[in-house]
């Protein structure tokens, strides 16, 4: 082994451990987190008996989760029941291995270690785990892989409300993968390249990808919901109607798997949402961040850090206010909504981008992307107008007014 | 006859759902910033909007008089009118011909708090209490006798008057 090879290998194992030990703290957080945005919007605390503020709630939880009886549901096929937990927490956990967390930290390193020998790393280390030539490209064949676990799990469990809910799970996720995609080809129209880090570059140079492909983000948003089956999409779940679907006959670490793999989703998401629409770790405004050194590197992971946190308070926000979609609304809005509008939008922007070039030969990534923002305003105004039935600007009550509850109505003597 | 289906209309073509969605976050937001309503119960037993109330019936209490000895002149008719027959009197009686208890003990388990008790003893003696918290560790400790039941501290119950029927 090359002592280059070898500074690779260890640099490579301390982001690997830094980032695993970072995230699983982050989404034993993020429980509490749900639990205290939960209680703060109803008036109410939240846990805040175990440690200082609740903050050891999630410890509490893991230690009761591991004491706890492992049942195993008599009729139940053993090895997938075993695995599917497993299998819906893998790929949640290797999703957060791409996503470049900070600005790259330019290393100079040689030295001599015992029993390793000569190591050196010259150039600006990459702060993902893997710094993938793929790029996102593999956040969407492992982000499918998810479902897999979810849907196993509901047919293992060998119960009704547990098969619905991997069903349901798996016609959701399939339906949304395919909006998600093709919501992010305009995203590599733009920045030209599939990697992070060519991705924030271009985000850099011009702007925030959100204002000149602002449809792209929304359904990205939206699918991301979706994927993660996050309320207002959580039917696979749907804790009112199958009980708690595919986990209905999950216990104690096993069951505890599931809304690991959920938080760890969200959070894989929302650094998504952060890297391909907000700039990733770019701080707005300013050069500095791009020059690189130890301080740069430490600024754009906290800034990093603040937009993830932003979409995750998001994430948590949409749940406790809006409620649940009916099954026929959801596969309505993914297949006659957002696939239609991904499509119609890839086709949009792929003219957009030949005009500005081409035709009126603008090359400059700030002004190109300065027309698209305004052309995005207008096919925004647009798709809301119609997706929201032409009310968007009007009241929010038309003719007759607010429907009394209990009153007769038109319509109601048929 | 075919089977008839009722379709309830809904308020279609009269709400925006981007409004309604909207609305509704700042709703949620604004409840964020909003004082919490929860009582921390341990550390905080009563608050503004919560407190016990002076008519609560709970565990009992035997009042005492001047000399520490319980005002009770084992009458019986705390046993007669209990519902539950929840309290056991053996009555005894000194050299100068005083009824007391020999022994008094209210099982608090089967006891239903009606306060009857309270309002049947005519030396004031025995009341039901502003006090829920009684748990214990084992079930035999449930049964008070009359040494607990004079121990007891907490307020007693002022029950519901007749003549005062709204607690002024």
């Amino acid at each position: 082994m090359t002592p280059e090879f070898k500074g690779f290998l260890i640099f490579s194992i301390l982001k690997m451990l830094f980032v695993f030990t970072v995230v699983m703290i982050g989404v034993a957080l993020l429980t509490l987190m749900e639990r205290k945005v939960s209680a703060w919007m109803q008036n109410r605390h939240g846990p805040n008996r175990v440690g200082w503020a609740g903050l050891l709630q999630p410890a509490a939880d893991g230690i009761k989760n591991i004491v706890k009886e492992e049942t195993y549901p008599s009729e139940a096929n053993k090895w997938l029941f075993f695995l599917a937990p497993a299998m819906a927490f893998i790929p949640a956990l290797l999703l957060s291995a791409v996503i470049p967390w900070a600005a790259p930290l330019p290393v100079n390193w040689d030295a001599t270690l015992p029993l390793i020998g000569r190591v050196s790393y010259h150039g600006p280390l990459s702060m993902a785990v893997a710094d993938l030539p793929v790029g996102f490209l593999f956040v969407l064949a492992i982000s499918s892989l998810g479902v897999y676990g979810i849907a196993l799990a509901g047919w293992a469990s060998n119960n009704k409300y547990s098969l619905l809910g991997g069903l349901r799970s798996s016609a959701q996720m399939i339906s949304y993968e395919v909006a998600m995609g093709m919501s992010l080809v305009p995203v590599l129209l733009l920045s030209g390249n599939v990697t992070f880090a060519s991705i924030i570059a271009a985000q850099q140079n011009g702007l925030w990808f959100v204002l000149p492909l602002f449809l792209s983000f929304f359904i990205f948003l939206v699918a991301g919901f979706a994927e993660t089956n996050r309320l207002p999409f959580d039917l696979p779940e749907a804790e009112s109607e199958l009980i708690a679907g595919y986990h209905t006959e999950y216990s104690a670490m096993k069951f505890s798997m599931f809304p690991i793999s959920e938080y760890a989703n969200m959070a894989t998401v929302s650094a998504m949402l952060v890297t391909l629409f907000f700039g990733g770790w770019d701080i707005p405004g300013i050069a500095w961040d791009q020059q690189g050194g130890v301080l740069q590197t430490l600024a754009t992971a906290g800034f990093m850090f603040l937009k993830v946190f932003f979409f995750l308070f998001l994430f948590m926000w949409i749940r406790w206010t809006l409620p649940r979609f009916r099954y026929d609304q959801l596969m309505a809005l993914g297949w006659k909504v957002m696939l239609p509008l991904a499509l119609g939008y890839i086709v949009v922007t792929t003219l957009a981008i030949w005009g500005i070039e081409q035709v009126a030969g603008i090359t400059s990534p700030k002004s190109k992307m300065l027309i698209l923002f305004g052309l995005n305003l207008v096919l925004g105004y647009l798709v809301f107008f119609v997706l929201d039935r032409g009310l968007i600007l009007s009241g929010s009550y038309r003719a007759g007014g607010p429907v009394k509850p209990g009153a007769p109505r038109a319509g109601m003597a048929a | 006859m075919a089977i008839g289906v009722k379709v309830l209309p809904r308020p279609e073509r009269q709400v925006s759902y981007v409004r309604a969605a909207l609305k509704g976050m700042a709703l949620t937001f604004k409840h964020m910033l909003q004082p919490k309503v929860t009582m921390q119960y341990p550390e905080q037993k009563s608050t503004e909007t919560y407190t016990i109330s002076p008519r609560w019936r709970g565990t009992h209490r035997m009042l005492a008089d001047e000399q520490g000895r319980s005002k009770c002149v084992a009458c019986g008719l705390c046993p007669q009118i209990c519902p539950a027959n929840c309290i056991k009197l053996v009555p005894g009686e000194d050299e100068e011909g005083n009824r007391y208890p020999l022994i008094y003990e209210i099982d608090e388990f089967r006891c239903i708090f009606c306060g009857y008790c309270q309002e049947v003893c005519p030396e004031e003696a025995i009341h039901v209490g502003v006090h829920f918290e009684n748990s214990e560790y084992s079930r035999d400790r449930f049964v008070y006798d009359l040494e607990r039941l004079t121990a007891q501290v907490h307020p007693v119950s002022s029950l519901w008057d007749p003549a005062d029927p709204k607690g002024e």
